[in-house]
């Protein structure tokens, strides 16, 4: 969801017999659901690729703020507006969370700036849609946040300690955003032609790129074999995704609004709704940088980054002087 | 709308206007903070100002819950916020100005959390209860509010050569706007001499000996100019606030009626 195709470096997952004997102890521990901690042992693939996904989901949220903060000044009502600022600044505060545990791994808070900025490390192909009604505002929480826990409550168990961690907050704060979002929608649909219209609309626009938000199909991926091996990666995408849309197929019903797939049926046998699959065209044209909004999402950031660079030396300089002054009383 | 012996008039604001005074500044000031969010120079800026806009958010809601009891006439704390045009805001300048770069932004939640904590303060003691209440539950945040603005303001000014002058320019741009705010029983002697709000002087006081002892250790020069911008208590404003309201009223405006 927030991290989407995490390459590996590997070729695929070593036999127990062409590991070395620290790479053996080190899958065992895995394998007996042991925590891995930052000043222990592991495989450089297995940091390098944690480091990614980490890094993935911190910018996701970072870049996560921006569809939600271009309605905070419109919000309809004094509450609205408070619960969205409440969103907002939890979705900051998980991006600080998950860059510290990245940070955990030998990389810095800058050096990931600096791969976001320069369009080397991604962030959730979602950021890149327009937030264009207040009904967005109610799908983004419903549909996106529900597509994110969907992935996130599973990645508590993941067996890097720090990310394990964070996934515990991460994962309650969002329920309540999910929850939050399906309230939106709930006024929306029961309120007036207009808002029902909205609503509709907005599920229209955000339920195939929240399918997207687990990635393509990656039963037969090498990458993805060794993340499940390391548990760093608990499901495929195919489990998440059809989990989501059992999920919540049946809360569109109950909101009277039409999930925007015509093919969409209830099979018995096994127990799951039949879908279409999204255009995964658009998910690699977006992921490629040719999605609505990419541009703007991310130049947010690069001039945030860039006006900012005066206040973050102004601070340093500050802290410099404080430390010359404490020198010289020493 | 409002009647006519709960506006301006020669005996000076209304309790009404006061309270709309108190619940337009927090409102403002929060949609001016707001605009920050995922804009910020460090993700703790983020995290800090949008925290700072959700407490704004939630004083007004306490502020003009209470303006729209006393006045009696239906109106909600949103019929307030998202139903008045501009000339019934009674809101400070200063809060509506534009934020410019974080080094005005800071600035101007510095001037204005310099005046509101000691307002507070002083509102603690209303003869009025609501009022006392409301001043109770919002003085621990803009404690903090006022101690954040301070440590920053303190550490910019005497930081590097840029950001000490980012913050000079940005006082020198906003000083004007603080006379406005330290005339305030100017508008209701009779609140004053009720007990309703605090003296203008005792405020006034603390204002100068914070904004000054913090602009020494900031390394920064007081302006001289004594001249006052004046006109957001009395409903006549800015530009500026018009496009605040319209962006801000938008949905209301639009669907009247709607629930959201």
């Amino acid at each position: 969801m927030y991290a989407q195709l995490v390459k590996t470096d590997g070729k695929g997952v070593k036999p127990l017999d062409e590991m070395t004997p620290e790479e053996r102890v080190f899958q065992q521990r895995i394998d007996d659901d042991q925590k891995i901690e930052p000043k222990d042992w592991m495989p450089d693939g297995y940091r390098k690729n944690l480091i990614r996904q980490i890094s993935q989901h911190a910018h996701s949220e970072l870049v996560g703020q921006l569809p939600e903060s271009n309605w905070i000044t419109r919000a309809p009502t004094l509450e609205r507006k408070a619960i969205l600022l409440a969103k907002v600044q939890d979705e900051a505060g998980h991006g600080l969370y998950l860059y510290c545990a990245a940070e955990t791994l030998g990389i810095s808070r800058d050096q990931m700036f600096d791969q976001l900025h320069s369009g080397k490390s991604k962030y959730s192909s979602i950021f890149n849609y327009p937030t264009l009604t207040w009904a967005d505002m109610g799908a983004v929480g419903w549909l996106v946040d529900g597509a994110a826990i969907m992935n996130q409550v599973p990645l508590q168990r993941t067996s890097y300690g720090p990310y394990a961690r964070a996934m515990v907050r991460i994962c309650k704060e969002e329920s309540f955003h999910q929850r939050q979002g399906f309230h939106i929608m709930m006024k929306m649909a029961n309120g007036t032609a207009a808002q029902k219209r909205m609503a509709q609309d907005a599920l229209n626009r955000f339920w195939y790129p929240s399918l997207m938000m687990f990635g393509p199909s990656d039963k037969d991926s090498v990458h993805s074999a060794q993340s499940m091996a390391w548990k760093i990666k608990i499901n495929t995408n195919d489990e998440l995704r059809q989990k989501f849309v059992d999920q919540t197929v049946p809360q569109a019903e109950y909101l009277g609004l039409t999930v925007p797939d015509k093919d969409l049926r209830w099979n018995d046998e096994t127990g799951s709704y039949v879908f279409t699959e999204p255009d995964w065209d658009e998910f690699y044209a977006v992921l490629a940088g040719n999605g609505p909004c990419n541009k703007e999402r991310l130049q947010a950031r690069v001039d945030a980054w860039n006006d900012g660079d005066w206040f973050r030396e102004g601070l340093l300089a500050n802290a410099a002087k404080r430390r010359a002054k404490q020198g010289e009383a020493a | 709308m409002s009647s006519s012996n709960q506006t301006h008039s020669e005996s000076g604001a209304s309790p009404f206007e006061f309270l709309l005074q108190m619940g337009d500044n927090c409102l403002i000031l929060a949609h001016r903070n707001s605009q920050w969010c995922g804009h910020g120079p460090a993700l703790e800026e983020d995290i800090a100002i949008a925290n700072i806009s959700l407490d704004l958010i939630g004083q007004t809601q306490l502020w003009l819950g209470l303006a729209g009891e006393v006045e009696g006439a239906g109106r909600s704390a949103d019929d307030l916020a998202y139903l008045r045009d501009a000339f019934d805001f009674r809101n400070l300048l200063l809060v509506e100005r534009p934020n410019g770069d974080f080094g005005l932004t800071l600035m101007r939640q510095f001037l204005f959390d310099a005046w509101h904590l000691p307002m507070l303060k002083g509102l603690q003691q209303s003869t009025d209860q609501r009022v006392a209440e409301i001043a109770e539950k919002s003085v621990r945040e803009v404690a903090y509010h006022l101690e954040r603005s301070s440590d920053l303001i303190v550490r910019l000014g005497d930081g590097s050569e840029q950001s000490h002058q980012r913050m000079q320019s940005a006082l020198d741009e906003l000083w004007s706007y603080t006379g406005e705010m330290l005339d305030f029983d100017d508008l209701s002697p009779t609140l004053v001499s009720q007990g309703m709000v605090p003296q203008a002087q005792g405020i006034a006081e603390a204002f100068n000996q914070h904004v000054s002892e913090t602009l020494q250790q900031a390394t920064l020069t007081q302006p001289a100019s004594e001249f006052v911008r004046r006109g957001g208590k009395t409903g006549i404003h800015s530009e500026h606030l018009g496009y605040v309201l319209a962006e801000m009223q938008f949905l209301q405006r639009a669907y009247p009626g709607a629930t959201w």
